[in-house]
């Protein structure tokens, strides 16, 4: 396993947040508290919710990591950028509330999400996550933007069942600009899950005036294409989800300068067509 | 041959091919639909579309709609007290009518129905322009006590008191009381005569008993459920059908059934009047038809679509007060459509879809009030046509097969919205619902009220100043004012069943009812969330009492974060799940006018909206005026964890400790469902499953179209919990800024998420 290029940092003790009603959050020393997320005993965790058909198939409990390696411009969960700013969570208490929720995911096709910030940023904590919770034979999913693929182990791939992989432009110099980092750790995180088996949902976040080029878009098309050619039927599905204004208050609220303050969605003419664009190389895409 | 004879052989005529069995010698409706109806296992693919009649007659009422959204009604029989007979036969288009019958003698043409209350009915009729009939006022005020003028004689001054400064709420003693379902089959089945003779035989019966007070008051509903069978007769026979035996036809039954419910709306304007558990059985009519060649699919929906034509055109007169507690002009026609039986069969049938497909047939409408019975067990083609049906339409709401069976029966219908009843065995008071939040206020003031100021419940000190709300010490005090209230409670429905009964008994659909019948006290209590989460903050933030100079706490400054209900956290929930237990416990010790049985529900209908208008300040943080959440549901943008986590918290609260229903109103977009109708469909029916099988009693389903969205931003009240979902982020609609809402609007529709 390849070091974490980004370091683990320990949420500070606080009272639970709205997002993590539910979830009892741990006391523990500061120093402790490091030693227990080395060991993916502990979590920085944001939040998490029970949704539908948006993370995954079925109905899902999506949990939230603080912590993000990447920095997109059109960032929509910037409150979920630093690790330091989650809440403190035992893996053995997530892991009892996943079993709360065994009759559920079973009753609608779910299971969990592990979503971000970057989970990868908390290889170990995931990895016990997807384990326990594929001893109790929920489906699992993860929400990543493949940055850190590297940090998923063999074993933590053996536990999951599906990848949702962000892949933020397909233009090696856009994509450094929308994330602050370069594209080729997804890529080959995408490689690496088609030769292992994972089926892949990709995902495509279309901005204008920042990913919307037509040369970007075909690459982003060309990528998904040849993950699928590693493995036909790796990508089972690829998702254009065109950008939205609801995080601006967000950035306001975090005093961070929002640099798509005036950007405009997309229209829906022009997401059909960037969809027609990857259907063109054979994908199924909504 | 003797007339008995006679009519033995024209029942049988009748009933040929039906299979026979106890129901031939008594009256049983759900044993005959237990020996004949056919289970359906498929999907909706078998069902028609409107014929060009459905849709022509459909077109030409929908044409007077306008004037009467515009006016508020689109005309009155000022002058003629209802009734069964009162109204010469009116139509829509008696050409191409196939099932005939309205409630007076022109089409929206509302009656007035002054046994309630007279002062309802000449507010009404001021209201909207009528003239008020002087002889009619006289009778009524001074010759002809009504239920109104009855409960005013009865009510003790604490509930006066308790009833104006609004911690006891919306109660019927102005207006009918509704939700007594007749069991309206029965008239199709047997046809009235049979059920004339065997209302005779129960009152021979009660004619040898000793006297008792009961016992006189029974032989004397008895006498009037008999004259009300008669007057149904002759009404129906003024449209020149003889319901005096049973139907013979599908169309017959379903045109038989139908005026034993127009009798009812005739004369009763009840809050809630509901029709019951129809469509399963008339489904056996239908297929003895369709088997034997006499009518095809097409024909059947068509009398389908007739019927609920008229079921939609049901009209009642009534007060803006009145509109305010209720708005929307609601009768709750309400319809229970699947469920199981006892034995583990289906109950769903062709005519269980049937009566959706009107959804389709007719467009999406409120009433009949849809209500489909779910369990785990339905039919995957039943269950994915009734999420067809609620992404589409909007129209369909669910109640949980599994608490209602086990507790009533198979036979068991939804009055109004949530209240389950056995039909025809089974009638409740209705008492509305008192106001928790309004009372813990009363808890922390010492028995003051928090906006007047006034002493209402008994007088104890008030909470300390300069510290803040100890729980325990607040707790206390809530369950010690609860006593109070509880006894007030049941002080003013004993009152007003007591007068109901006697000036506007339903005499016609207590005669669609057996003999014996268990009658239940139908709590309530509104400002669940609001209270619970108050005691949470108060528990697990710091909350400090603000006075004002009358020495009133009127407002309080709430320091921390506390777990909020709608969040399936246990710490939360288990509060709502004691105080509906608690409540409960009290109204329990409590005697019961006829020995009801006592239930409550956590129901509001849109009256949260005038509650919150009349509780002040809450140490949750609500502001004064701001209205509760509907029903059971968590108070707006605080239940963060999505809807089913929603619902989980919800399904917490002991159906055996609220037996006459627990209300969810959750609304969800269609791009939040899935990305395909497949996808969406499946889901639906996954999270309907999820729901239920965790202990969920009901859910009503929004799945929103472009106008729903336009609307709640026109009226952001009357959708407090409009979430969308944007992959991985959720926003509440309502409290999004113009510009956002635009987005989120064009966003939904124009693109997916």
């Amino acid at each position: 396993m390849t070091t974490c290029p980004v370091p683990l940092d320990a949420p500070t003790v606080r009272r639970a947040g709205a997002g993590l009603r539910g979830l009892a959050t741990t006391d523990v020393e500061r120093s402790e508290r490091l030693d227990l997320m080395r060991s993916g005993a502990l979590g920085s965790v944001h939040s998490w919710e029970l949704v539908t058909a948006v993370d995954g198939p079925g109905t899902r409990m999506t949990v939230f990591l603080s912590g993000c390696p990447l920095r997109c411009v059109y960032c929509h969960n910037p409150d979920t950028l630093a690790m330091k700013d989650g809440g403190p969570v035992l893996a053995d208490d997530l892991l009892a509330r996943i079993e709360r929720y065994r009759g559920i995911f079973g009753a609608t096709g779910g299971g969990i999400t592990l979503s971000g910030g970057e989970v990868l940023m908390q290889p170990a904590f995931a990895a016990r996550i997807l384990r326990g919770a594929k001893e109790r034979g929920v489906h699992t999913c993860l929400d990543t933007s493949g940055f850190l693929g590297a940090n998923a182990t063999d074993e933590m791939l053996d536990d999951t069942d599906l990848v949702l992989l962000d892949i933020k432009s397909g233009d090696e110099e856009t994509y450094q600009h929308v994330t602050g980092r370069p594209l080729a750790p997804t890529l080959a995180f995408g490689r690496r899950l088609a030769e292992r088996g994972v089926p892949v949902w990709i995902r495509f976040v279309l901005v204008p005036g920042l990913t919307d080029d037509p040369r970007n878009v075909e690459l982003v098309a060309e990528h998904a294409a040849a993950i699928e050619a590693v493995r036909p039927g790796t990508v089972q599905r690829v998702e254009v989800l065109p950008f939205h204004q609801m995080a601006r208050d967000k950035w306001a609220e975090l005093g961070r300068t929002y640099e798509l303050e005036g950007t405009e969605p997309p229209t829906a003419e022009a997401t059909e067509a960037v969809r027609e664009v990857f259907r063109s190389h054979g994908l199924t895409t909504y | 041959m003797t007339v008995q004879e006679e009519r033995t052989t024209a029942t049988s005529a009748a009933w040929e091919g039906f299979v026979p069995g106890p129901w031939c010698d008594t009256v049983d409706v759900r044993d005959f639909i237990q020996r004949n109806y056919t289970p359906y296992t498929g999907d909706g693919t078998f069902l028609a579309g409107p014929t060009e009649r459905t849709t022509a007659l459909w077109a030409r009422l929908s044409a007077m709609f306008p004037a009467e959204r515009e006016k508020g009604v689109y005309d009155v029989s000022y002058d003629v007290p209802a009734g069964i007979t009162a109204h010469e036969p009116g139509y829509i288009d008696s050409a191409s009518e196939i099932i005939v019958g309205l409630q007076t003698d022109a089409p929206l043409k509302r009656a007035i129905m002054p046994n309630g209350g007279w002062r309802m009915v000449e507010g009404a009729l001021d209201t909207y322009g009528y003239p008020v009939d002087q002889d009619l006022k006289k009778v009524f005020t001074e010759y002809r006590k009504t239920h109104n003028q009855g409960v005013f004689d009865v009510y003790p001054p604490n509930v006066r008191a308790a009833r104006s400064s609004h911690v006891v709420t919306g109660l019927p003693d102005a207006y009918g009381r509704g939700r007594i379902i007749g069991d309206y089959r029965r008239v199709a089945l047997y046809g009235v005569d049979e059920l004339i003779a065997a209302k005779k035989l129960d009152k021979l019966t009660l004619d040898v008993e000793p006297f008792s007070e009961s016992v006189v008051r029974a032989r004397e509903e008895h006498a009037e459920q008999i004259r009300a069978l008669g007057e149904l007769k002759e009404m129906a026979a003024s449209y020149g059908v003889d319901i005096s035996g049973p139907a013979r036809t599908a169309t017959e039954a379903v045109q038989w059934l139908y005026f034993g419910f127009l009798g009812a709306v005739k004369e009763q304007n009840g809050a809630a009047m509901s029709l019951g558990r129809t469509s399963t059985f008339l489904d056996v009519f239908i297929e003895r038809d369709l088997a034997a060649g006499r009518l095809t699919e097409a024909q059947a929906q068509e009398v389908m679509d007739d019927f609920v034509i008229k079921l939609r055109i049901v009209r009642f007169l009534r007060t803006p007060e009145y509109d305010a507690l209720f708005s929307g002009d609601p009768t709750w026609v309400t319809e229970t459509i699947g469920g199981m039986g006892t034995d583990g069969r289906t109950l769903v049938t062709k005519n269980s879809f049937r009566m959706l497909q009107t959804l389709y047939n007719l467009g999406p409408a409120p009433e009949p009030n849809m209500t489909v019975f779910w369990t785990a067990d339905l039919p995957q083609g039943f269950k994915d046509f009734c999420s067809q049906v609620s992404i589409d339409t909007s129209a369909v709401q669910y109640e949980s097969d599994d608490e209602i069976r086990a507790a009533w029966g198979d036979d068991a219908g939804i009055a109004c919205c949530v209240s389950p009843m056995a039909i025809g065995k089974q009638m409740q008071f209705f008492g509305a619902r008192v106001n928790l939040a309004k009372t813990l206020l009363y808890a922390i003031n010492g028995g003051r009220d928090e906006v007047s100021g006034k002493q209402v419940s008994p007088a104890v000190a008030p909470v300390p100043e300069g510290q803040p709300l100890d729980y325990d010490d607040v707790r206390a005090r809530f369950d010690k004012t609860m006593d109070w209230l509880a006894a007030t409670y049941v002080e003013a429905l004993n009152c007003i069943h007591w007068s109901h009964d006697k000036y506007a008994y339903e005499r016609l659909e207590m005669a669609l009812h057996d003999k014996e019948v268990l009658r239940t006290m139908a709590c309530g209590i509104a400002g669940l969330s609001v209270a619970t989460d108050s005691l949470s903050a108060i528990r697990y933030a710091t909350v400090m009492p603000v006075f004002d100079d009358r020495g009133v706490v009127v407002d309080y400054v709430t320091e921390g974060d506390y777990p909020a209900y709608g969040n399936d956290d246990d710490r939360a929930d288990e509060i709502a799940v004691e105080l509906v237990e608690s409540f409960m416990a009290k109204v329990r010790t409590h005697k019961m006018y006829r020995d009801a049985l006592p239930t409550q529900s956590v129901l509001t209908i849109t009256s949260n909206v005038v509650y919150g208008k009349a509780t002040g300040n809450t140490p949750d943080g609500r502001r004064a005026g701001e209205p509760f959440s509907p029903g059971a549901n968590p108070m707006n943008g605080r239940d963060t964890h999505g809807m089913l986590a929603s619902a989980l918290s919800v399904a917490k609260l002991p159906y055996a400790d609220a037996q006459d229903g627990i209300s969810l109103t959750n609304t969800i977009v269609p791009s939040g469902l899935g990305r395909t109708r497949q996808e969406q469909i499946t889901n639906l029916s996954g999270l309907l499953d999820a729901s239920f099988g965790s202990g969920g009693y009901h859910m009503n389903v929004n799945v929103l179209v472009r106008e729903t969205l336009e609307d709640a931003m026109e009226h952001p009240e009357n959708y407090p919990q409009l979430t969308i979902r944007v992959s991985g982020y959720a926003v509440n609609f309502v409290r999004l800024t113009r510009e956002q809402q635009l987005d989120v609007l064009a966003r939904t529709f124009h693109g997916a998420i």
